[in-house]
């Protein structure tokens, strides 16, 4: 997993609640390998006009949101189907932090394993943020994962919470498969204590 | 001994905490679908197997084509891939596949119960939402992703950090009609559909304890829509008999071990959730979706909402669009709103009870001329038993199409999508835009209710249709 320490980078407005996995790439897409650049996936429905072209008013297609490394969004955020390729075709697009209110639990999980850093703040400050963004197109947000803050474009700074053993794997690149395997003596250890209980 | 059902079922699996509040869990069962090439691929590329195969069990559901039970008659070449994968690694690996055209073979949320894998108190996972399901037994199941799945697969186990718990009690008896469909559907209408979100629901009250296992599996199959990590029932005799005699339950001396076990999972009188909700189950009513998430339901008698009876900008902005991409006008009752198409099927609504609940709403009546109707049985199993008691014919008779078992046009990774502009009476989960194709309309709803639709051709109330009201 790529590493994420800091990032000072455009950020993106997406003010509406639930935006849901199936908006963030449709399912037609979701037979593609990890090696396939999921770039074009991403949104790639909603940032369409029903003829195909790109619908100039979609966020994503404005020149000033272009190089977006950052998106902020509205409630519950990727809420719905587990598809980790959701988290795959922001990261391509160039997305290293998402932030909202809420996520939906399992792309949080899926984000944090694939060193794309969910933030959650409080309803009031996200909405304040998307009011900045949105007024200022272009406009850039700090995010310092050591430090567990976000500096919105007003300087204003927002603390959040996050897991400290995601952190640590986020921070360090960590393969979290090779770390569960320095416990094989406790798995093993717990695998002879469970024996064969519920195997069929 | 105040523990909740969760808790019991989170300490029996815990190999290790550590001091910054992980801890790893020990996995039991582990099904597959299709859809889980890719944490092979991770496997493979770091040179690792899985670590339990006995604890593994697979089958193709979204990507098996449902006119067809024969592999290579998968035409996209991408989808017939995704299936043989499958078979592949399954066949590589040592893991049980039920395949395509076998017995076994489903959704694999059918399958699992279907075949007594889901048992009380285990811990099972699968990269895919709808894993909640099987936390109608009385099981801890919640799906995970590709990275998840790939972890699992190695060392047969997950980190995880404990969520909060969520009791939703519904008491009171329901009327008749309304199913496990319409009581998850008036929660989520509720709570919203990011009202559980970080937490483990589990469903109490008497309104509950008299779903049967079908309607237990769909109302916990939601509970991701609410934003739930998981949902349970606490086992009791329906999930018991239930259980009994499927071809993975415990037998004779260990049937009665297991018994022993189960009984003792309830949660405890005094235990403690961190968040209550509650509803009156006999103010229930059938529900029809109208916007683009499940929390936008509505009683049958209900009217297209208002955007400027909205409580804020923010939801008025998002019940406008959505009114635009439905297609709706505000005001318009429920029972006004034409269908054109009509799907019963999915891992929420495709076992026997609902193929019994939609055929006896078709039974001596015809689909509308209008109205393309599919049903889709969940699993061979559901497709065999439902053809033994003859309701592919009275489906076929009234004008339904019967098909092969899949995911099909839930999501429509098999290519079973609706077109552009066609509202679709769903039984399956979700109705986010785009979801059942690009621009469908979808509208969630019971068996019972999606087959009086297809009758009508409109939404209808299916008490008054079989009243002879409608």
């Amino acid at each position: 997993m790529e590493a994420f320490r800091t990032m000072d980078a455009v950020a993106v407005p997406l003010p509406r609640p639930n935006i849901d996995t199936d908006q963030i790439i449709p399912a037609r897409f979701l037979s593609r390998p990890r090696e396939v650049d999921h770039t074009e996936f991403l949104f790639h429905d909603a940032r369409r006009l029903p003829d195909g072209e790109q619908n100039p008013d979609f966020a994503l297609n404005r020149e000033a949101w272009r190089n977006a490394r950052i998106v902020v969004a509205g409630k519950n955020f990727a809420c719905g189907s587990s598809r980790e390729s959701a988290v795959w075709a922001l990261f391509d697009a160039g997305f290293r932090v998402a932030i909202a209110p809420s996520f939906g639990d399992i792309f949080r999980n899926n984000g944090m394993k694939n060193g794309l850093l969910p933030v959650m703040l409080p309803a009031d400050v996200v909405e304040s943020i998307l009011a900045q963004i949105e007024a200022d197109p272009g406009a850039r947000i700090q995010v310092d994962l050591p430090a567990q803050t976000v500096t919105a474009p007003d300087g204003s700074v927002h603390s959040f919470e996050v897991d400290p053993f995601a952190k640590h794997c986020l921070l360090e690149g960590l393969d979290e498969i090779g770390l569960t395997q320095s416990y094989e003596e406790e798995i093993a250890a717990f695998e002879r204590r469970f024996g064969r209980e519920n195997v069929r | 001994m105040s523990e909740t059902m969760f808790e019991k079922i989170w300490q029996k699996h815990r190999v290790l905490d550590r001091d910054d509040g992980q801890t790893l869990l020990y996995v039991d069962t582990h099904l597959l679908h299709d859809g889980g090439a890719t944490a092979f691929d991770f496997l493979r590329n770091r040179g690792l197997k899985p670590r339990a195969p006995e604890r593994i069990f697979a089958t193709p559901d979204h990507y098996v084509s449902t006119s067809s039970r024969k592999v290579e008659e998968i035409e996209d070449e991408r989808h017939r891939e995704m299936v043989e994968k499958l078979d592949r690694n399954t066949r590589e690996y040592g893991i049980k596949q039920f395949g395509l055209g076998t017995e076994g073979q489903g959704i694999v949320h059918v399958m699992g119960p279907e075949q007594g894998l889901s048992q009380p108190g285990i811990l099972l996972v699968c990269g895919d939402s709808h894993t909640s399901t099987h936390g109608a037994v009385g099981a801890l199941a919640f799906g995970i992703g590709s990275t998840e799945v790939a972890h699992v697969l190695a060392t047969q186990t997950l980190w995880q950090r404990k969520p909060k718990t969520m009791r939703i009690r519904v008491d009171g008896t329901l009327s008749d009609q309304v199913t496990g469909k319409d009581v998850i559907l008036a929660i989520i209408a509720k709570i919203g559909a990011a009202g559980g979100t970080g937490h483990v629901l589990e469903y109490t009250g008497s309104a509950i304890r008299g779903l049967s296992m079908e309607g237990r599996l769909t109302l916990c199959n939601m509970s991701i829509e609410g934003g739930g990590r998981a949902g349970m029932v606490a086992p009791d005799n329906t999930t018991f008999q239930y259980i009994a005699g499927r071809p993975y339950a415990p037998k004779g001396a260990a049937w009665d071990a297991a018994l022993d076990r189960w009984r003792a999972l309830p949660s405890a009188d005094d235990a403690v959730f961190d968040a209550e909700v509650a509803l009156d189950g006999s103010a229930i009513q059938p529900m029809v979706t109208w916007g683009n998430s499940p929390e936008d339901a509505l009683p049958i008698d209900g009217r297209i909402p208002d955007p400027s009876s909205a409580v804020d900008a923010e939801r008025r902005e998002q019940m406008a669009r959505m009114l635009v991409y439905m297609g709706l006008q505000a005001g318009t009752p429920l029972s006004e709103v034409a269908v054109d198409r009509v799907f019963i099927g999915s891992c929420t609504n495709s076992r026997i009870e609902d193929m019994r609940a939609a055929a006896a709403v078709a039974k001596g009546r015809k689909v509308a001329g209008s109205v393309r109707a599919w049903v889709v049985p969940g699993s061979e199993g559901v497709k065999r038993q439902a053809e033994a008691e003859g309701l592919h014919d009275v489906f076929r008779a009234a004008g339904f199409e019967w098909r092969e078992p899949g995911c099909s046009m839930c999501l429509g990774t098999n290519g079973d999508i609706a077109q552009p502009g066609e509202r679709v009476a769903s039984t399956s989960n979700r109705n986010f835009m785009g979801r059942q194709g690009p621009g469908a309309r979808t509208h969630l709803l019971s068996p019972a209710m999606a087959a009086a639709a297809a009758i009508t051709g409109r939404f209808t109330d299916v008490r008054r249709l079989l009243a002879g009201e409608a």
